[in-house]
This record gives C-alpha cells, sequence and structure tokens, in this order.
C-alpha cells in the first residue's frame, strides 16, 4: 500500500451530507429554545469554567447540532452547572437544560 | 379646510410640514422640548458621508422658516382623543389644540443602558453609551474616567437590541454602522488609540455602510472580534475588564479597556407609547403601527392619524426625511390634492 512513500488522509471537511442528526434532531426535541442561538458567545464567555478548562460550551453545543459528538460527554462532566450561562443569552436559550440534556442524549 | 397637526419637531415632522406648507397648507407643529431637531443635534457626524450633524440641523432649520408652519414649541402632547370626528391633542400645561388631521412623528428613545447591568453602566466610569461618546466627539473631548486620552477604547454592538432579556428582540439598525463612523472618528482624534468592536453580526445595509467598514480596517486599524461581552467588570486603575469568546478563535477572553462604549438601540419614545395607545394604533414593542408596511406605511387603522419616522420602527435620518415626505404626500392625497 504504502509502496510510493505516502498515504492518502482522511477527509477532514464535515461532511453535511452524511451528517448524524439523530441526537441533534432529539436535542431541539426537548430543548427547542436551541433553535434561536445565533452563536454570539455569551455563554462561553460568561462559563466558569471555560477560563479554566478547555470546556467551550458554545463549541460543544455547535458540535453536537452538526453531529460530531466525539469527545464531548468527557468534555461535558466540567460543566457545574452553575447557570451563568442563562442569564446572559441574549437570545433566552436555555442553555443549562440543554447542557443537561445532551449530557443524557450522549449517555442514550 | 382641514386643520393639520404634526406631533415632533425631528426630521420626520418637519419634512412633512416643509411638504404640506409649500402646497400652502398651513400645519401646526408640536415639539416637546424647546429646539427641533434635538437628537440630531447631539451627533457630531453622520454617517456614510460624515457630514456634520450641525448642517443637517441648520438646514431643517431653515425649512422651518415658512409663514406656513406654525410652530409650538415647549409644548408636550400628552393625550389624543376623538372628537367631533376629529381629534383632540391636550398638551402638558392642560391646553386643548382640536385638528381634524394628525401627523405623528414622535420618534424614539435611546435604550436606558442601565437596563444591562451586567455591563457596568452607571457602576464603573470607564462605562459610556454612544451618545456619551458621540458627545466626545465632538467637541474633540474624548476621556477616560480620569479625564486622560485613552490608549484603548471598546464599542459593543447590539446593547438593548437584539436582545431576549431587555425583551427587545428587533434590531436597531443604525448602531452597527453607528460603531463603525464612531471609530473611524476616533482614530482621526487620536490616532494611537486602539478601537475594537465587538459584533454578533455586522449589518452593513445602507450604500456606503460596506465601504465604511472596510475603511474602517483598512485606513484606520480598527479592529473587529466576533463575540457578544458578556460582563464588564472595573480594574482598581479605574479601567474596565471586559469577558467575551473569541468565537472565531473558540476561545474565551478578556481584555481591559479605557472606555467601553454601549452602542444602544432605539425603543419607542414615551410619546410614541403614550399617543399610539390613545388612538389605537400601538404595536409591536411601543411602536406605531401602520396598515401596510410595504403599500400604506404611512397610514394607520385610526381616521385622520398618519405615522412617519422612527415612531414606527428603528430608522436612520436619511430614511426619516423620506418617509415625512412620503406622509406628507399620503395627506395630500387624503385630502384630495
Amino acid at each position: 500500500m504504502n509502496k510510493f512513500g505516502f498515504a492518502i488522509s482522511q477527509g477532514r471537511q464535515l461532511n453535511f451530507d452524511e451528517m448524524k442528526s439523530d441526537k441533534a434532531d432529539r436535542l431541539l426535541e426537548v430543548e427547542p429554545s436551541y433553535k434561536w442561538c445565533i452563536g454570539c458567545g455569551g455563554c462561553t464567555a460568561s462559563c466558569s469554567a471555560a477560563g479554566f478548562t478547555d470546556f467551550n460550551i458554545r463549541r460543544i453545543h455547535t458540535a453536537f447540532i452538526r453531529g460530531q459528538y466525539d469527545g464531548l460527554e468527557e468534555k461535558l462532566r466540567r460543566c457545574m452547572l452553575c447557570g451563568k450561562c442563562l442569564l446572559v443569552c441574549p437570545r433566552g436559550v436555555n442553555t443549562r437544560s440543554l447542557i443537561i440534556n445532551m449530557r443524557r442524549l450522549l449517555h442514550d | 379646510m382641514k386643520s393639520i397637526s404634526i406631533i415632533g419637531a425631528g426630521p420626520a415632522g418637519i419634512e412633512a410640514a416643509t411638504v404640506l406648507a409649500s402646497q400652502g397648507i398651513t400645519v401646526h407643529l408640536f415639539e416637546r422640548t424647546a429646539s427641533p431637531m434635538k437628537n440630531v443635534a447631539d451627533k457630531a457626524f453622520l454617517f456614510p458621508n460624515f457630514a456634520p450633524a450641525t448642517d443637517i440641523v441648520e438646514a431643517m432649520g431653515k425649512k422651518l422658516l415658512n409663514n406656513n408652519i406654525v410652530q409650538h414649541l415647549d409644548t408636550d402632547i400628552v393625550a389624543i382623543a376623538r372628537q367631533d370626528g376629529g381629534w383632540k391633542l391636550s398638551d402638558a400645561r392642560g391646553e386643548s389644540h382640536y385638528t381634524d388631521i394628525v401627523i405623528m412623528a414622535t420618534g424614539y428613545e435611546p435604550f436606558d443602558a442601565h437596563r444591562k447591568e451586567e455591563l457596568g453602566y452607571g457602576i464603573y466610569s470607564g462605562v459610556i453609551t454612544s451618545l456619551e461618546m458621540e458627545k466626545m466627539i465632538r467637541y474633540q473631548r474624548v476621556e477616560n474616567s480620569m479625564g486622560e486620552r485613552p490608549k484603548r477604547v471598546v464599542f459593543l454592538q447590539c446593547v438593548g437590541s437584539r436582545d431576549e432579556k431587555s425583551g427587545n428582540h428587533y434590531c436597531s439598525k443604525v448602531c452597527c454602522v453607528t460603531a463603525v463612523k464612531q471609530a473611524i472618528e476616533l482614530k482621526r482624534q487620536l490616532p494611537d488609540v486602539d478601537a475594537y468592536i465587538f459584533y454578533m453580526d455586522l449589518r452593513m445595509w445602507g450604500q456606503h455602510f460596506e465601504e465604511l467598514y472596510r475603511s474602517s480596517q483598512q485606513e484606520y486599524g480598527v479592529r473587529f472580534v466576533r463575540g457578544r461581552i458578556s460582563e464588564a467588570s472595573g480594574t482598581f486603575d479605574g479601567r474596565v475588564q471586559i469577558k467575551a469568546e473569541d468565537t472565531l478563535m473558540g476561545l474565551p477572553l478578556k481584555l481591559t479597556t479605557d472606555l467601553l462604549v454601549l452602542m444602544v438601540g432605539m425603543e419607542a419614545s414615551q410619546g410614541t407609547r403614550r399617543l399610539g395607545s390613545a388612538c389605537g394604533i400601538c404595536g409591536e414593542y411601543g411602536f406605531a403601527q401602520s396598515v401596510d408596511p410595504h403599500l400604506r406605511d404611512n397610514f394607520t387603522a385610526a381616521d385622520g392619524v398618519f405615522v412617519c419616522g422612527a415612531c414606527k420602527r428603528p430608522m436612520s435620518i436619511n430614511d426619516v426625511v423620506n418617509d415625512g415626505r412620503s406622509a406628507a404626500l399620503a395627506v395630500l392625497e387624503c385630502l384630495g390634492h
């Protein structure tokens, strides 16, 4: 296989044609307020955990909705559910419920 | 001949009055404050061409020198009620004015930044509003809370707009380009200052707005960060520390600044809410409601009541002037001219 001294890499781009959306669809069903998210990052900015760990709630929920579930379960454990993100969200997304539901859906 | 009253002597009201007066029609123009064009008079320059606001105020002031326009300054119309097929307007002094036709040009009010407590307005002196920045630019006195030349200024978009928490879901439309304009003016006055604009989306909807945005980057080095500032706190040396996410990096950020400028949105003015409710045309968020946004945008469901300008929705000055003109034409149509 390696006859020519190089390998063919896996594509790194998000493949929207083959996106897994089962859990993402469920998430929107149980927490429909997430549909209003505009990705402003207010949640991450206010987050008590984000300044000290690689917990970035906006990236996590964006990854989740894009069907990229790998590694999220472990990351989501860092949230202390303090709810500050809920206070600052300009769209009124119930971010706390979002986190709880993402944890639940990843576990299912 | 039917009598016509215009409430509000801002650009919309004055333009409407001018058009009607030019047709030989007498109009009564009521203004709450002692001088017309008050909101515009507080500005330094207007986007997108940096026209001095004083030029616009002067030009509009000249239009008022018309014998067909009867000005009632310092006359706050606090109530409107149906009477004998027309309308009775009552002012704050308790006097009544009778009219057949009313043009509401009661305008907007800036969002009160105290309501976003987490942004520190009224708590830390380094946090100011876009109106205060406009005045600093106008009088060439951009200073931090200690009266010194600032080294860094941060503008934050969407304060009181697109915000569930303050109850305003709508976009105020003018703040995006205003921040870009102010950042350019700031860099012209203080070329060494670091200027940042924090935004969720930049909406450069008008002619030359996009070019202004480009020039702010290219010629003035204004820096743009996509992220909403979630909170501001004071530092021991009188500056302000802000927290946001740099969403394009995917990392939370902190930044210390001499001034944090909150780009406050537009809300329906008290007069707009009060008069709109009294004649049954109070729409979403307290703005006055026209019959149809496309075809009959100056007509209302109340007989003989017309609307124009920022009492309907956030609007830029040039749109407001055109809308005042358009309301006058709607009245002429109604009078059978």
